[in-house]
């Protein structure tokens, strides 16, 4: 197995007092698609930044590879109104000397070909969510962290961004870090599966993840039952409203949870 | 012309032309109240100054600096840079100025020039001050800007981006600081922070790049200082108070002219 582009070894780290992370251990390799999932106030956001340097933790290490190119998608971007900036000089400031052809290229491969032009604060909330996927890719990253890359893109264009992401893993080499709510179509598109509630409730293939009791304790056998359909492995039955019937042998329980979960 | 209106002027024009960039910044990284903080902090600068028998320029310069990287260590805990404790901040160093001024029997002080500026106090040395500390503090800017515009639009991504945020921040902070100290005779420790936030408002509408508004910020400041000052002389009104009046017409004007286009 190739050695990771970021490591994080045991990481704990507590913001105003309050315990944020508990010992907290990932790795994302090259080509690697690398999903955090998890309730709000789980610290996805924080793990993320923690990984790029952007938080110290307070026990534990992280290991980035020198000279590592890096393309951030934070959860959410406020363009202060006051501020007059195009798209093209926000894609700029991210790589100074990228060619007006590329900033057009990496905007329609996030379906934003026609914002070139405008103003930053003009866009919408998808389309300034897809500007900002366009120009983490720019960079060519080698490790891309992305914070909800998706949120506020209809969802057409959820499912194309997410094949952008994966093709950019599978194609460029390009490790992902990855936020996301939308369980079933990154559990699809996923290698790796990392439930967080503070700590790393499970983690693994995504398969193995949605079959976890804490994994089901957190999220229900609702979101067991989004996983089947999306990967297409129907060797269970769905109940009336979507959810799976308890005597599908993939469900243990319709809700588990494990010894060290410490929620709700 | 009378000669002190000149030295104002020129004093005045030299503080625009540093004023509108930095005040593009502030507007952008919404410190108007960390300028506040530092204008009043300097009026402490006074006192001190005046109590340590030196320069109470070199009071002011020192306490508005000394304030400035306080402030900027603060910011990096983002629970204490609240705007309420900022206000607190504020007038408190406003309050105690004012206080230890009146304290001071021995010393005279018009209280009036450094709260409001007085184009009579403007001195040559003054004037060739706002120059040449003028180009000292463009120069510096310069040399952070690109990373201070990147982290306008957001520290972290500036920060995962290579941009040394907290450096250049500082360097940002302690650079109003100097402004601040220089325009304390000029527009006076009240109305310091409008010299830097006004012309930077005015000019936002008709910018379309960061560069464009900080240029446009720097022409009408001096717009502003020019019709402020001249005001000032023919009217017999404080000198502050007027260039800040005079700023305040011409945000309304491209308001208006921005609306019409």
């Amino acid at each position: 197995m190739a050695e990771p582009l970021v490591r994080l070894d045991r990481v704990s780290l507590s913001l105003g007092g309050q315990q944020v992370l508990t010992e907290v251990s990932l790795a994302v390799e090259p080509g690697r698609i690398v999903t955090i999932v998890g309730p709000n106030g789980a610290g996805k956001s924080t793990l993320v930044k923690v990984a790029l340097g952007l938080l110290p933790p307070e026990a534990g290490h992280v290991h980035r590879r020198p000279g590592l190119a890096i393309g951030y998608v934070p959860q959410r971007l406020v363009v202060a109104p006051t501020l007059p900036l195009s798209v093209r000089r926000f894609l700029a400031m991210a790589v100074p000397r990228a060619r007006l052809a590329d900033m057009e290229q990496s905007l329609e491969r996030v379906g934003a070909g026609h914002v070139l032009a405008r103003q930053v604060t003009a866009l919408s909330g998808g389309e300034l969510q897809r500007v900002m996927l366009a120009r983490a890719v720019l960079r060519r990253p080698d490790f891309l962290a992305l914070d909800e890359p998706v949120g506020g893109v209809d969802m057409t264009g959820q499912a194309e961004l997410y094949d952008l992401i994966a093709g950019l893993a599978r194609d460029h080499g390009s490790g992902v870090l990855m936020v996301s709510h939308d369980l079933h179509v990154v559990m699809a598109a996923t290698d790796e599966v990392v439930c967080l509630n503070r700590h790393v409730c499970c983690a693994g293939h995504p398969e193995a993840v949605s079959r976890h009791p804490e994994y089901l304790g957190l999220f229900g056998p609702r979101a067991a039952g989004s996983l089947a359909i999306y990967t297409h492995v129907h060797d269970h039955a769905h109940l009336a409203d979507g959810t799976v019937g308890a005597d599908s042998p993939h469900v243990n329980g319709p809700h588990g949870h494990g010894p060290d979960c410490r929620h709700g | 012309m009378d000669e002190f209106l000149q030295r104002a002027l020129a004093a005045g024009l030299g503080l625009a032309v540093v004023a509108g960039p930095l005040g593009c910044l502030v507007v952008w990284r919404r410190m108007a109240y960390f300028g506040d903080t530092i204008a009043h902090a300097a009026l402490l600068g006074v006192v001190a100054g005046l109590l340590l028998g030196a320069d109470p320029a070199l009071g002011v310069v020192a306490l508005a600096v000394a304030a400035a990287v306080l402030l900027a260590a603060a910011e990096r805990d983002r629970r204490l840079a609240s705007d309420t404790l900022l206000g607190i901040l504020s007038h408190g160093a406003l309050a105690a100025g004012l206080v230890a001024l009146s304290l001071m029997e021995e010393v005279r002080v018009n209280l009036m020039t450094w709260l409001l500026g007085d184009i009579l106090a403007v001195t040559w040395t003054d004037a060739a001050l706002a120059w040449g500390g003028g180009a000292l503090v463009l120069a510096a800017l310069a040399l952070v800007w690109r990373a201070l515009v990147a982290a306008a639009v957001d520290e972290d991504l500036a920060a995962v981006e290579g941009h040394r945020v907290g450096l250049a921040r500082l360097v940002l902070m302690v650079l109003v600081a100097l402004l601040v100290a220089v325009a304390l005779k000029v527009v006076g420790a009240l109305l310091a922070t409008a010299l830097l936030i006004i012309p930077a408002a005015a000019a936002r509408p008709l910018a379309r790049t960061p560069e464009q508004m900080a240029l446009l910020a720097a022409a009408m400041g001096m717009v502003a200082v020019a019709a402020g000052l001249g005001a000032s002389w023919r009217f017999d009104t404080p000198s502050g108070p007027s260039i800040v009046v005079a700023a305040v017409a011409v945000f309304v004007l491209t308001r208006v002219a921005a609306r019409r286009g």
